[in-house]
């Protein structure tokens, strides 16, 4: 294992979220607030560790094995969480550093799950930085280190591997340089409409970045207690529309932008994805029309909750507690389902669910006639066992840790936490939704230091999709032999 | 530059880790998507499924926006039909790898007009021609010529007990003095570009740059030379042995070729006069020393299979041959066997990597960067980087002294018409010059990015 390539790495990422953190700084000192203090110090502190890294730890050989891509994507992530959180604990205003590492994590993991209660009383700066975590978490951070620095390790695809959610990842084009470049540029590009999408609209420019962020990782924090629900409906339209856009795998953006709308209009998944988007919005739009005003409320609440579920975002416009359980039944389908691959949404992903479900028809076909040969196709390729098994894997794996971070959270001894709430925590951070649907609590506050630990795991566990830090913590990554 | 490579095998992979590592956005093409699987992974490429000489894959492949498409299939005809196509699809230039000597006439040229083909590429051939150059200098492991050959550079490895062991580079240029440079020394795995200071040791690599008539006499003086070849053993009777004894022949040696295959025998024996041909096993010692190999000047070990090559290698040194040169294909059994004490270990693959990638910089040169040439010594650690100095450049007439280069990098040599200057503190450079830069560790695209006033 290269130990060197894989601490200078993470020591590069940390130096890279120093420089980052530079934005929120502006922004505490356009407001003239005192957490600039909080940014200052942690700007000093984390480029003081990364450099210190950097530095004692140059490598001398820059082969990386997809070994080394897990490791280095694990611990990068842990890092960033770790060192994001400071600024919370420094400005205290959160001022327990469990509570701030959860909302560092659910930021950089796109969950959006909170532990504040009030999150209007917040500053500017820590705001603008919590959803900011967001927008960086969403692509990637090492595809932003790999799209900013100059050299780039010559098998740095398995770091791109480890870090990009979906069963197949694949660069766009020759270089994992410049694969990560065009999609931060895509990225950008789309942020930056949303933004002005709002401003039209007559969101106040901080809200529209925040949200515009909060939208294109598919994160979900607000900076008001009611979430979206105090925007007007055609800013609820837009942010449910880009919540959409942003769930679409980014691949078939950049073969757009090549004109070649035929082949990125044959995505399976692509339509997949509608059809599950639409046939849901129908549903609940049918099963809510009874507590609506009229059809286009019905249509509106029902199109941004599916959108915002399926894409794991997690913004609100209603009180979904209060509806009728067909509704909640849909959305919960939705959260274990997920948004496309190769998109900034978390959870188990469409292309799988139809690899799945496609692997399964084969295998009753086999159970009918024995001696069928079968081949799963997606897209007119075929898939390779390899990927197959990979997803089967998968499957098995994320029910495990879900059932695993449930029992661990029902150690908690206080009655509010029915199973009903911990179920739904465990399944909103392991699939990096953020909302928490529970009749008795409406943050992750009450919870304790540990469970609140679990989930952090959890959240990670399920935006790197468990291998990176599975393997990270097996002791037979480290040993020698 | 956008690269197409064609063909996944031992030549294919190999141009495509030198392509990657050059930096060019390279997508391969082969029809076995374990292959492609592997080399993706280990490289930055794209790899892509399907059959090259398809116009629909072509098209898919993206061929139509590429700068080189290069085919080095197993079959020739493959390759070129594979060429033809993409040249039509828009590739801006092909190459295609024909092999079969029949191919290899002066009727080629009329089919690669017609196919449009910018190079062929015959891994035999470019084999034996290096073989050829290290054998007229014995010595020594390389040879590279810049400069329309007016320039050489060698690479040579510094015997034990040789009379420059232990000095430093300052001392050597006192007692030796002359027209030569030390550009880059590599003593074990570490290469480094040279100081007065530097310290030379037995089993070093060193590469030497000197103008062409004079590199003879030089490597004479620094006790560097061995005797002349005049006999050469080489054993097998491939292709590259076939091109081999064409070329020696041609220069006046005597060639003893030993086979095991009594039909191939007698085919190569029919198309080659004057050299000898023997049939048997070049693995029983007893042969080799009934042919007189202790009395060769020169060894050559061409057979097909990389262990064979080695281990007669090893013997025929033994028995004091004082030149062996082994063909090596797999990497990690030339790089042991160098370890072990081989000096001249060639492979195909990386002679035609090498050609390539040449080819390319100088192609994207064309368009933009300003490298002439670019060769890559001590397997790839340094490189020697010839450029044009055009009317523009900033630190023309300046005497060297005055000027300081990036680190791990050497000006080696500059070629001013006709004579060849190796550079002191008063020398300039001038427009319309061609230098040599040589580089360990970095890489150099202008020539007006290394140096800075004092």
């Amino acid at each position: 294992m290269n130990h060197r390539m894989i601490y200078f790495t993470t020591g590069s990422v940390l130096i890279t979220e120093a420089a980052l953190l530079l934005l929120p700084l502006l922004v505490s000192i356009i407001y003239r607030e005192t957490c600039a203090w909080a940014f200052l110090i942690t700007i000093g502190i984390t480029l003081a560790v990364g450099g210190l890294i950097c530095l004692t730890m140059r490598p001398k050989d820059r082969t990386l094995f997809s070994k080394e891509g897990l490791v280095i994507v694990a611990l990068a992530w842990i890092a960033v969480s770790f060192f994001g959180a400071l600024p919370f604990v420094i400005s205290r205003e959160i001022p327990v550093f469990i509570d701030a590492f959860f909302e560092t994590v659910s930021g950089f993991t796109t969950t959006g799950a909170t532990i504040l209660d009030n999150v209007e009383i917040m500053s500017h700066g820590l705001l603008f930085w919590r959803s900011f975590t967001h927008w960086i978490g969403g692509m990637g951070v090492l595809v932003f280190v790999m799209a900013v620095t100059v050299r780039v390790p010559e098998r740095s695809i398995h770091i791109l591997r480890a870090e990009m959610p979906g069963p197949i990842v694949d660069k766009l084009v020759p270089r994992a340089r410049t694969t990560a470049m065009i999609l931060y540029i895509i990225y950008i590009a789309m942020t930056a409409l949303e933004v002005i999408f709002l401003l039209a609209g007559g969101m106040p420019f901080f809200d529209s970045l925040v949200h515009s962020f909060g939208t294109a990782g598919t994160g979900g924090f607000g900076i008001r207690n009611g979430s979206i629900t105090s925007y007007s409906p055609y800013l609820q339209w837009v942010i449910a529309v880009f919540m959409f856009l942003f769930g679409i795998n980014f691949n078939l953006y950049y073969l757009m932008l090549l004109r070649k709308f035929s082949s990125a209009l044959r995505s399976t998944e692509l339509w997949v994805y509608i059809g599950i988007m639409l046939g849901a919005t129908g549903l609940i739009c049918y099963n809510i029309f009874s507590l609506c005003s009229g059809f286009a409320e019905a249509l509106r609440l029902s199109f941004f909750q599916a959108s915002s579920i399926m894409t794991t975002t997690g913004y609100t416009t209603a009180n979904i507690s209060l509806w009728p359980t067909l509704s909640k039944a849909v959305l919960l389908t939705l959260m274990l389902i997920g948004g496309c691959a190769g998109s900034t949404a978390g959870g188990f992903k469409v292309s799988r669910v139809v690899i799945l479900f496609k692997s399964l028809v084969g295998r009753l076909r086999r159970v009918l006639h024995p001696r069928t040969v079968t081949v799963v196709k997606m897209e007119g390729k075929r898939i390779d066992d390899d990927t197959l098994s990979g997803v089967h894997s998968y499957l098995a794996l994320c029910t495990l840790s879900t059932v695993l971070v449930f029992l661990l959270l029902c150690l908690e001894k206080d009655s509010v936490f029915t199973i009903e709430t911990n179920l739904s925590a465990a399944i909103t951070c392991f699939n990096n939704i953020g909302p928490l649907f529970s009749p008795t609590l409406s943050s992750f506050s009450a919870y304790s230091g540990f469970s609140k630990f679990v989930l952090s795991v959890a959240m990670l566990l399920g935006r790197l999709e468990i291998y990176p830090l599975l393997l990270t913590c097996l002791p037979s990554t480290w040993l020698k032999k | 530059m956008k690269v197409i490579i064609v063909g996944c095998g031992k030549i294919g992979a190999t141009l495509t880790a030198r392509m990657a590592k050059e930096e060019h956005d390279v997508i391969v093409i082969d029809n076995d998507p374990a292959v492609l699987k592997e080399i993706t992974e280990r490289h930055d490429v794209i790899g892509f499924c399907g059959n090259a000489t398809s116009y629909d894959s072509l098209t898919e492949a993206g061929v139509a926006g590429c700068d080189l498409f290069i085919a080095v299939t197993g079959s020739d005809e493959f390759n070129m039909l594979s060429c033809f196509v993409a040249r039509k699809i828009g590739a801006k230039h092909t190459v295609a790898r024909v092999r079969n000597s029949e191919y290899n006439n002066d009727g080629f040229h009329y089919m690669m007009e017609q196919l449009e083909l910018s190079m062929s590429v015959n891994p035999e051939l470019m084999m034996a021609q290096a073989i050829f150059n290290i054998l007229k200098l014995p010595s020594v492991a390389k040879v590279e010529t810049f400069s329309d050959r007016r320039q050489e550079l060698v690479e040579v490895v510094l015997r034990q007990g040789s009379p420059l062991d232990g000095m430093t580079l300052s001392d050597i240029r006192k007692k030796f003095p002359g027209k030569y440079l030390v550009a880059v020394i590599r003593h074990g795995e570490e290469v480094h570009i040279p100081s007065g200071h530097s310290v030379l040791h037995g089993g070093d690599h060193i590469a030497l740059i000197s103008a062409t008539p004079d590199m003879h006499r030089i490597l004479k003086m620094l006790g560097l030379v061995q005797k002349q070849v005049r006999d050469v053993m080489v054993l097998g009777a491939s292709t590259t042995s076939y091109y081999l004894a064409r070329l020696l022949i041609g220069a006046g040696n005597s060639v003893k070729i030993i086979e095991k295959n009594p039909e191939r025998c007698e085919e190569v024996c029919e198309r080659l006069s004057g050299a000898t041909v023997i049939q048997g096993d070049c693995m029983h010692q007893d042969l080799l020393a009934e042919e007189g190999l202790d009395k060769m000047d020169a060894v050559v070990a061409l057979t097909g299979r990389d262990e064979e090559n080695i281990l007669i290698s090893f013997y025929a040194m033994s028995q004091g041959v004082g030149k062996v040169v082994s063909k090596v294909n797999q990497d990690e059994l030339g790089a042991l066997s160098e370890k072990l004490g081989l000096d001249s270990i060639l492979s195909p693959k990386v002679i035609i990597s090498d050609v390539l990638a040449q080819y390319a910089r100088a192609l994207e040169n064309s368009e933009g960067s300003k490298v002439e040439t670019l060769y890559s010594l001590m397997n790839g650690a340094a490189e020697a980087l010839e450029f044009n100095v055009l009317s523009d450049f900033p630190f023309a007439n300046i005497p060297l002294r005055d000027l300081t280069l990036t680190g791990g990098t050497l000006l080696a040599a500059i070629t001013r018409g006709s004579a060849c200057i190796i550079p002191g503190g008063d020398d300039v450079i001038l427009p319309g010059d061609r230098v040599v830069i040589v580089a360990a560790g970095i890489s150099v695209y202008d020539l007006e990015d290394i140096f800075r006033r004092k």
